[in-house]
C-alpha cells in the first residue's frame, strides 16, 4: 500500500514538473518565434535599449538632467542640444533618458505588484471555488468596470499626488485582467490527474496551489503582464500630464510635456521629443504583446 | 447503362488536376494528378480524411484562394475552368456547377431566413421579382418533402434540426438548376434515422433532373450504394476506379483493406480487420524528406 | 421556458445590483482615503472648536464607518449627491452643466471611429495578410500606443498654430461665447436653434480637432476588432455557400458575413463610446474644454470629494448600464438569442 501511494506522489510530482517545464520551453521557443518576426522583433529591440538606457543613464545622457542653465533656455535643437533645452535650460535629450529610468521603476513595480496579486486572486478563486470565488469576480468586475485611467485618477486623487502613489494606483488597476487569466487557467488544471493525485497523497491545497497550479498558471501570467505594459506606460504619462503623477523637477516624461506645454506653440521640442519617447516605448510593447499573443494563438494570427 | 453512353461526351472532363498549398517556398501538394470525366451520372469519390477527396470539388468551383490548382485540363461542357475569369465563374457557381456542404448547422447563414437564402440563390442567376422568387422558392422547399414549406420559409437556421437543415441546403443548391451538384459528405454530419431520407430525395431530384453528381465522402458502403461509379483516392491520388456493382472485384490493396473493414450481415463476429496504414507513413515521409 | 428566462433575468439583476453596491462602497472608501478633513473643508480653517464639532455632528463626520456609509447610499437614494466644496453648487447641478460638452465631443469622435474604423476593420480581414492590412495594423497599432494628451498637442502646433486652419482651445473663439442662448448646453444645437451660422461653424471648427484626435484612438480600436469579428467569420463554413451559390465577393462580404457581425460592432461601438471618457479626461485638458473630463480633473487636484465620489460613480454606473445596453442589443438583433 505504502510503495503504491508513493508511486502515485512522485509520479504526480514528475508530471506536474513536466509540464511546468513544457509550459517553459514553449516560452523559450516563443521568444525565439518573436525575434524571428520583424514586427515583435523590433519591440523586443526597443525594449532592451531602454533597459541599456535606464541602467547606464548618468553615461549617455550628455548633460545632467537638472543642471539649470538659464542663459541656455528654450534653444531649438541644435548640435549641442540635440532635442533643445527647455525653459530653464536644462537639456531635453538628457532629461529624456534619465526619464528612462523612472518608466522603467513603473513597469517594473507595478509588474512586481500587478503578477502576484493577480496570480494570487486567480488561482485561489480557481481552485477553491463557491462564494470565495464569487466575491472575488463580482471585485474584479468592479474594478473592470471603469477605464483604468479614471480609477487610477481616483486612487491618485485619495492618496496624494506622487510618483509612489501613481505607481500603487496604476498597480490598483491593473490586476483584475490577469486574476481573470489565472482563474481560467486554475479551471482547466484543477481537475487534472496530477493534481487529484497531489490531492489524493494528502498535500494541502495551499502547497498544491504554490507548486503545481501557479507554475503553470505563470507563462500566461507573463504575457498577460507584457500585454497590459503600454496601457501602464500610458496611464502613468497622463497621471504625469495631469499633475497626479511624478512632480517636477522629476524628467518624468508625461510631467515633462504637462510643463512644456505652456511654451509649446513657440517651442515645439519640448513636447515633441518626450512624447515620442512614449510613443515609441508604448508602440515597442505593443508589438511585442501582438507577437506574444500571435505566437501563442496560431488561429487568431494573421 | 444509359449513363454509360453519355460518358462519351462528358459534362465535366478533368485530366491531371493538381492542387498544392504553399509551405514557405515550396509546394505541398494535396492532390497529385488526378483524372477523371463526368457524364449525366452518379460519381462518387471515397477516401479517409485528408486523402484530398473534398479539395477536388472546390478546386472544380476555384473556391480555393490560398492554393495553387493546375491541371492538364479542367473543362466543363466546354468551359476552360483553368481560363475562367472570377466574373465566368460567378455565373458558372450555383448556376450551371453547385455544391452541398456537409453540415447544415454550419454551412447555412445563422442570421437570414432560410427562405431567404434559397430564394437568393435564385436571384442571383435569374431576374425574378421578389414575388417570384418566393414562389419558387416554396415549390423547391416542396420538393425537397418539406411539408409546411410557408412556415418553413420563416424560419432561422437555429430553429430547424439537422435533416431539414441538409433538405433547405438541397433546395438552395438545386434552385438555379445546375448541369452538375457536388456533394461533399452531404449526410455524414446528421442523425443516423434521417440519413437515407435525405439521401432518397437527393437520388430523386438528381435523376429526374438529369444532373450530374459528384458524391464525396468517407462511407464506402453508402458510395457503392448509391453511385454509379466510384473512385478510390487515398494520399491525392486515384488508387482504383470502377463501377459501383462491380466493387468486389477490386483489385487495389488499399480498396480491399477497405471493404474488408466493412461488417456485413452474415459475416463473422471477429473483430474487423483494421486498414494497415504503415505504408502511408513510409510515403509521407518520402514526399518530405 | 418562461420560468428560465425569468430566473435568469432575475440572476441578473441580481449582479447588477451586487456590482452596484461594489461600486458604492468602492467609491465610499475613495472618499474617506482622500487626504481631506470634510468638515474643516466646509467651516473653513479659522473655525472655532464648537462650530467644528457642530458640523461633524451634522454631517456625519463622528459616526461608525458602517453608519457613515449607510447615511452615503440613503442621500443618494434620495438624490443628494452632495455639494461640491470647490464650487458651492450640488454637485450633480454640475455634472449637468459640463456634461454636453463631453457628449458633443464624444459623438463627433465615436462617428469618426466607427465611420473609419469599421470599413478599414473589413478591409483588413478581406485582405488579409496583403500590404493594405499591414498599413491598416500599422496605423491602428500608433493610434493604440499614442498619449492622446500628446497627440492633442502636436495637432495644436501643426493645425492652429503654425497652419491655422482650426480653432484652438475652447469650445468657441471668445468674441462669439454668450451670443446664443444656452437651451440644450449642446452649441451645435443651440447655434442652430438661435439660426446663428458664425456661431455654429466656430463651434465645428473647435470640435473637429480634438474630436478627431479622440476619435482616431477608438478607431484603432475598433477597427482591430471589426478585423478579428470579421476574419471569424470569413472562415465559417456559410461564407463558402454563399460562393458556391455564385455570389460575388462583395455582396458575401456584406451581406453574408457583414450580417453576423452587426450585433458584435455595435456592443463594441458601446463600450468605445464610453472609453472615451478616459480619452476625453485628457484631451479635455489640452484643449480647454470646459466638460466632464476637466470636471473630474480640477475635482482631483483639489481634492473635492464629493465631487471626485459622485464623478467616479458616475463612470461606473455609465459603464455599468452600456454593458447592460450591449447585452441588451445583443438579445434584440441576434436572431438565435429571440
Amino acid at each position: 500500500m505504502t510503495t503504491k501511494s508513493i508511486d502515485i506522489g512522485t509520479a504526480a510530482m514528475t508530471a506536474s514538473r513536466e509540464k511546468t517545464y513544457t509550459a517553459w520551453s514553449r516560452l523559450l521557443r516563443v521568444l525565439r518565434e518573436l525575434l524571428a518576426n520583424p514586427s515583435s522583433g523590433f519591440g523586443l529591440v526597443v525594449i532592451a535599449i531602454l533597459l541599456v538606457t535606464a541602467l547606464l543613464a548618468p553615461w549617455i545622457a550628455p548633460y545632467e538632467p537638472n543642471l539649470i542653465n538659464l542663459s541656455q533656455a528654450l534653444q531649438p535643437p541644435s548640435a549641442a542640444h540635440l532635442f533643445g533645452t527647455d525653459e530653464l535650460g536644462r537639456d531635453v535629450l538628457s532629461r529624456i533618458v534619465h526619464g528612462s529610468r523612472i518608466s522603467l521603476t513603473i513597469i517594473t513595480i507595478v509588474s512586481v505588484i500587478v503578477g502576484p496579486l493577480g496570480l494570487l486572486v486567480g488561482t485561489t478563486a480557481g481552485y477553491f471555488g463557491g462564494w470565495y470565488d464569487t466575491v472575488m469576480m463580482r471585485i474584479t468586475d468592479i474594478f473592470l468596470s471603469f477605464p483604468s485611467l479614471i480609477l487610477s485618477l481616483a486612487f491618485v486623487a485619495a492618496l496624494g499626488a506622487s510618483l509612489e502613489n501613481a505607481i500603487i494606483a496604476i498597480g490598483l488597476t491593473a490586476w483584475p485582467p490577469i486574476a481573470r487569466l489565472a482563474r481560467a487557467e486554475t479551471l482547466t488544471f484543477r481537475n487534472a490527474d496530477y493534481i487529484s493525485a497531489s490531492r489524493m497523497q494528502g498535500a494541502s491545497k495551499l502547497r498544491i496551489i504554490v507548486k503545481s497550479i501557479m507554475p503553470m498558471c505563470l507563462p500566461s501570467v507573463l504575457v498577460r503582464v507584457t500585454l497590459s505594459m503600454a496601457t501602464v506606460i500610458l496611464t502613468a504619462a497622463g497621471l504625469g500630464f495631469l499633475g497626479l503623477g511624478a512632480q517636477p523637477p522629476l524628467p518624468e516624461w508625461g510631467a515633462m510635456i504637462a510643463t512644456g506645454r505652456r511654451y509649446m506653440l513657440d517651442n515645439w521640442w519640448l513636447v515633441a521629443f518626450p512624447g515620442g519617447a512614449i510613443l515609441v516605448v508604448s508602440l515597442a510593447f505593443n508589438l511585442l504583446g501582438d507577437g506574444l499573443r500571435d505566437a501563442l494563438d496560431p488561429k487568431q494570427g494573421h | 447503362m444509359e449513363t454509360q453512353m453519355d460518358n462519351r461526351n462528358p459534362l465535366l472532363r478533368v485530366e491531371g488536376l493538381r492542387v498544392s498549398y504553399r509551405n514557405g517556398r515550396t509546394y505541398t501538394p494535396v492532390v497529385k494528378g488526378v483524372s477523371f470525366d463526368l457524364g449525366r451520372e452518379r460519381l462518387g469519390i471515397v477516401g479517409e480524411s485528408g486523402s484530398g477527396k473534398s479539395t477536388i470539388g472546390r478546386a472544380l468551383l476555384k473556391l480555393l484562394p490560398t492554393a495553387r490548382i493546375e491541371a492538364e485540363r479542367m473543362e466543363f461542357e466546354g468551359t476552360d475552368l483553368l481560363a475562367a475569369t472570377e466574373r465566368q465563374m460567378l455565373s458558372i457557381r450555383g448556376q450551371r456547377m453547385s455544391m452541398i456542404l456537409q453540415d447544415p448547422k454550419f454551412s447555412l447563414n445563422p442570421v437570414h431566413k432560410v427562405g431567404d437564402q434559397i430564394a437568393e440563390a435564385y436571384r442571383v442567376h435569374n431576374k425574378a421579382s421578389a414575388q417570384a422568387a418566393r414562389e419558387r422558392t416554396l415549390a423547391m422547399l416542396e420538393a425537397v418533402k418539406i411539408r409546411d414549406p410557408e412556415r418553413v420559409y420563416g424560419l432561422y437556421p437555429h430553429e430547424v434540426s439537422g435533416g431539414m437543415g441538409q433538405r433547405i441546403m438541397i433546395a438552395m443548391m438545386l434552385i438555379p438548376e445546375p448541369q452538375i451538384i457536388i456533394a461533399d459528405e452531404p449526410t455524414s454530419a446528421l442523425d443516423v434515422t434521417v440519413r437515407m431520407q435525405v439521401l432518397n430525395i437527393l437520388n430523386e431530384l438528381v435523376t429526374n433532373k438529369g444532373i450530374g453528381l459528384i458524391m464525396i465522402s468517407h462511407d464506402l458502403n453508402l458510395v457503392r450504394n448509391f453511385c454509379d461509379r466510384v473512385l478510390v483516392m487515398r494520399h491525392g491520388e486515384v488508387v482504383e476506379e470502377r463501377a459501383a456493382r462491380d466493387m468486389q472485384n477490386c483489385v487495389h490493396p488499399y480498396t480491399r483493406g477497405l471493404l474488408a473493414a466493412q461488417p456485413h450481415i452474415g459475416g463473422s463476429r471477429r473483430p474487423l480487420p483494421v486498414l494497415n496504414r504503415e505504408p502511408l507513413v513510409r510515403t509521407t515521409r518520402e514526399a518530405q524528406p | 421556458m418562461n420560468n428560465a428566462r425569468f430566473s435568469a433575468f432575475g440572476r441578473q439583476a441580481g449582479t447588477i445590483l451586487v456590482t452596484l453596491i461594489g461600486l458604492l462602497i468602492l467609491t465610499f472608501c475613495i472618499g474617506r482615503l482622500m487626504p481631506v478633513d470634510p468638515v474643516r473643508a466646509i467651516v473653513g480653517e479659522e473655525a472655532d472648536r464648537a462650530t467644528y464639532e457642530m458640523v461633524a455632528e451634522r454631517i456625519g463626520a463622528n459616526l461608525p464607518l458602517y453608519q457613515q456609509f449607510f447615511k452615503y447610499v440613503s442621500d443618494l437614494l434620495h438624490g443628494d449627491f452632495g455639494v461640491s466644496i470647490r464650487t458651492g453648487q450640488p454637485v450633480i447641478n454640475d455634472i449637468l452643466h459640463v456634461m454636453p460638452a463631453t457628449i458633443e465631443l464624444a459623438t463627433f469622435a465615436i462617428i469618426v471611429g466607427a465611420g473609419l474604423g469599421i470599413p478599414l476593420g473589413i478591409l483588413a480581414a478581406v485582405r488579409r495578410n496583403k500590404p493594405v492590412d499591414h498599413v491598416i495594423r500599422f496605423l491602428t497599432l500608433i493610434g493604440h500606443s499614442m498619449p492622446i494628451f500628446w497627440t492633442g498637442m502636436i495637432g495644436l502646433i501643426v493645425f492652429y498654430a503654425a497652419l491655422d486652419l482650426v480653432g484652438g482651445g475652447g469650445r468657441l473663439s471668445d468674441y462669439y461665447i454668450g451670443l446664443v442662448p444656452e437651451t440644450t448646453g449642446f452649441l451645435l444645437i443651440d447655434s442652430l436653434l438661435a439660426g446663428d451660422w458664425d456661431v455654429f461653424w466656430d463651434a465645428v471648427n473647435h470640435l473637429l480637432l480634438p474630436a478627431s484626435i479622440l476619435g482616431y484612438s477608438s478607431m484603432a480600436y475598433i477597427t482591430r476588432m471589426t478585423r478579428s469579428f470579421m476574419l471569424d467569420q470569413l472562415n465559417q463554413e456559410y461564407v463558402t455557400t454563399a460562393r458556391v451559390k455564385g455570389l460575388s465577393k462583395s455582396r458575401t462580404i456584406w451581406h453574408h458575413a457583414f450580417a453576423n457581425i452587426r450585433v458584435q460592432l455595435v456592443t463594441i461601438v458601446a463600450l468605445a463610446y464610453g472609453s472615451l471618457l478616459e480619452g476625453a479626461v485628457l484631451i479635455e485638458t489640452v484643449f480647454s474644454w470646459p466638460g466632464f473630463g476637466q470636471y473630474i480633473t480640477n475635482n482631483m487636484l483639489v481634492g473635492d470629494m464629493n465631487a471626485v465620489m459622485t464623478c467616479v460613480l458616475l463612470v461606473g454606473v455609465i459603464f455599468i448600464g452600456l454593458n447592460l445596453l450591449s447585452d441588451a442589443l445583443y438579445k434584440i438583433f441576434d436572431p438565435r438569442t429571440r
